[in-house]
């Protein structure tokens, strides 16, 4: 409800208007998007995984924690830069579980996802009672600021992290061997391709990106992290990978979709014409969208074809 | 050396039991959240001293009993179980259902719709809303099984979407119920409540109700189908091997849809009885309950058979149960969460056993060749 708030207190009288809404619009998206990014890179090399939700939850947490205690210590504006260095590099660290399991021990990756998603509701405000002493990280006194547009800082990051990862992905011969290997690991193997290092590289890298866009979440959208924080994102982004069939300029695309979609359940009051409708409608859309997807495009697989079997060396 | 000849088979057979494993596998998960709670500066003993009375009833500190601590247990294990079984259900025919969530909460809004606009008519009208909470559940899973069996669409994707859909669904729903404030609606009449006199008196007024017996009744229709039953045999030949089970005649296609449903039904009653049993208003859902994730957790944990998931839904139960006590003793509740999650990852990690065990067969072979 905070973040409802905060959004509602910085946009009034902006939001009016379609194109006073795009700042409030890229601020919902960009975690969506950075998160969807990572996913697709994990997919791309053949895991599966669904704990980004659990993830960013992790990198809120952290980040939020981390600027509340460097605020207080007087860093000012470069805390947040590092709180969300700090969300990023815990979210990575939790994302080894996931590597292990799913890359050393051929583990069920949709288990293993779980078992992250679980664990971070416990780990984040367990993290939050023994450090505030309350089931929420204390509140900051100053988020991100936006630039003269009104635009944060994170639809940039937002950005950078789409063409980073498409000119790595489909330019360098790193993501054609990335690639290989959510397609065929074994003749990625045959072909001395370490099928090992590279997923771990793309878990971890998914992770990363997971945890900093949770940073970002709390560092624009709220004041705090409580259990509410993330609220499916993470499930949102995972829906835009499949949607956007697991290329770059496809997942951008589904995530402004389901982020726009999500802007307006926030800001719907501001248009008399959509306040008929229940808010809940827009929050619904994304999932129905990629439902709906799944089916029509049935049939046609744009999934990489070794996504989510573990890779086991000689068996065939 | 000898005596490691004499220990290795009785470990080989623990590894190779799913049972042993389990236990294993929750031992695993108490130790680490224990060392967690030290690490943190807080007395462990106090979390154990929670989970004892949340199971006795039986209060350390101050030496007094108080038995409504155990109908609390059991009254929270209820919809773990049942959740256990939605997820167990789906994964005897190879599906993996994390869809639980979904149609728990479909089952609760119907049972929550019937409940307040439903014939008030004693023994009738909660039954009502029992079998509609079923029929909703097994519907939300049955589409799932549909997506799959004729669409290919992936269950996994399939069900997060449908547990959101559930979700902003039973809201909408929900807020045109009569009374509707932002959170709860109107009180239920009382012909809708599952309330059993009985075991208020024998559980100093826990929450405890007719959910129970329904629960009772789950676990051994669970059994009885899986077990006994040609349908049981097909969604079992199906998740062995689904070509195999194609081969050999049966429905392939149509055991998926029906055991998602069966599945799904199963969420759908723990709804139901959240809904009408632990509540006397309807809830405007805010989030997830999350019963539907952690019956994930039971299910594994139990091994997908009817007195596994039982007792690991009885586990939970009871760690849920503890929980307002830990807070009582300092102790922050979400170590329970923290718990259950370790547990779920520690079953992931479980296919280190397979490794280990064909890395010692080779060595073993190995020795033997050498040996000659």
């Amino acid at each position: 409800m905070a973040q409802q708030e905060t959004i509602a207190e910085g946009g009034v009288g902006k939001m009016s208007t379609l194109i006073g809404m795009i700042p409030s619009i890229l601020m919902i998206v960009s975690p969506i998007l950075i998160t969807a990014i990572g996913g697709m890179i994990c997919e791309k090399s053949g895991v599966v995984n669904i704990a980004l939700e659990g993830l960013m939850g992790i990198g809120a947490c952290a980040a939020a924690s981390a600027h509340v205690l460097m605020e207080a210590a007087g860093l000012g504006v470069p805390s947040i830069w590092l709180s969300l260095a700090i969300g990023a590099l815990i979210g990575a660290t939790f994302s080894i579980i996931h590597a292990v399991a799913a890359i050393n021990l051929n583990a069920d990756q949709t288990i293993s996802g779980t078992g992250i998603n679980l664990l971070a509701d416990g780990v984040t405000i367990f993290a939050a009672q023994i450090l505030f002493s309350a089931d929420r990280t204390r509140e900051f006194k100053m988020g991100m600021q936006t630039d003269a547009l009104g635009i944060y800082p994170t639809a940039y990051i937002a950005i950078a992290v789409v063409a980073i990862a498409w000119f790595v992905l489909y330019k360098l011969p790193f993501g054609m061997h990335l690639r290989a290997c959510g397609e065929h690991p074994h003749a990625a193997d045959s072909v001395g391709i370490n099928v090992k290092r590279i997923r771990y590289i793309a878990v971890l890298t998914s992770g990363l990106l997971a945890g900093l866009a949770g940073g970002c979440i709390v560092l624009t959208q709220t004041i705090q992290y409580t259990s509410n924080t993330i609220n499916g994102r993470g499930f949102i982004a995972l829906a835009a990978v499949s949607f956007g069939r697991w290329r770059p300029a496809g997942v951008t695309f589904a995530a402004f979709l389901f982020g726009t979609a999500q802007a307006f359940s926030i800001i719907a009051n501001n248009f008399p014409s959509l306040r008929v409708l229940p808010t809940e409608v827009f929050n619904i859309l994304p999932y129905v969208i990629t439902l709906v997807a799944l089916v029509v495009f049935s049939g046609k697989n744009y999934a990489p074809r070794a996504n989510g079997k573990p890779y086991i060396k000689g068996a065939s | 050396m000898k005596t490691k000849v004499k220990q290795e088979p009785f470990f080989t057979r623990m590894l190779g039991s799913d049972g042993a494993v389990s236990v294993l596998v929750v031992l695993l998960g108490f130790l680490v959240g224990t060392i967690l709670v030290g690490v943190v500066g807080k007395n462990p003993l106090n979390m154990y001293k929670a989970i004892f009375q949340s199971l006795s009833g039986f209060n350390i500190d101050n030496g007094k009993m108080n038995v409504r601590y155990i109908g609390e247990t059991l009254n929270y294990s209820v919809p773990f179980i049942l959740c256990g079984f939605s997820m167990a259900f789906a994964a005897r025919a190879g599906l993996f259902n994390i869809g639980g969530e979904g149609q728990y909460i479909m089952g609760l809004t119907v049972a929550q719709v019937i409940g307040l606009l439903g014939p008030t008519v004693p023994g009738l009208h909660w039954v009502v809303a029992i079998v509609g909470a079923m029929l909703i559940g097994a519907l939300w899973g049955g589409l799932v099984g549909i997506l799959k069996a004729k669409y290919e669409v992936s269950e996994v994707v399939s069900t997060i979407m449908l547990n959101y859909v559930a979700l902003y669904l039973s809201r909408i729903i929900c807020l045109q119920l009569p009374g509707a404030t932002t959170y709860k609606t109107a009180n239920y009449p009382d012909t809708a409540l599952l309330s059993n006199r009985f075991f208020q008196t024998i559980t100093n007024h826990s929450m405890l109700n007719n959910g129970f017996f329904l629960m009772l009744a789950a676990v051994v229709v669970y059994w009885f189908i899986m077990e006994k039953t040609n349908l049981g045999f097909g969604l079992r030949a199906t998740g062995f091997n689904r070509e195999a089970a194609r081969c050999s005649g049966i429905p392939v296609v149509r055991s998926i849809a029906i055991s998602m449903a069966i599945a799904g039904a199963f969420a759908g009653l723990a709804g139901g009885i959240v809904a009408l049993g632990s509540f006397s208003y309807g809830r405007i859902l805010a989030g997830m309950d999350n019963y539907g994730f952690n019956g994930i957790a039971v299910a594994l944990v139990g091994n997908n058979t009817a007195i596994g998931t039982a007792l690991a839904g009885f586990l939970f139960g009871m760690l849920k149960n503890a929980q307002a006590l830990m807070q009582g003793k300092q102790i922050p509740k979400e170590i329970t969460f923290i718990i259950q999650g370790l547990i779920v990852v520690f079953i992931a990690l479980r296919s280190a056993i397979a490794i280990y065990l064909a890395w010692r067969n080779k060595r073993q072979l190995q020795k033997e060749v050498l040996a000659k």
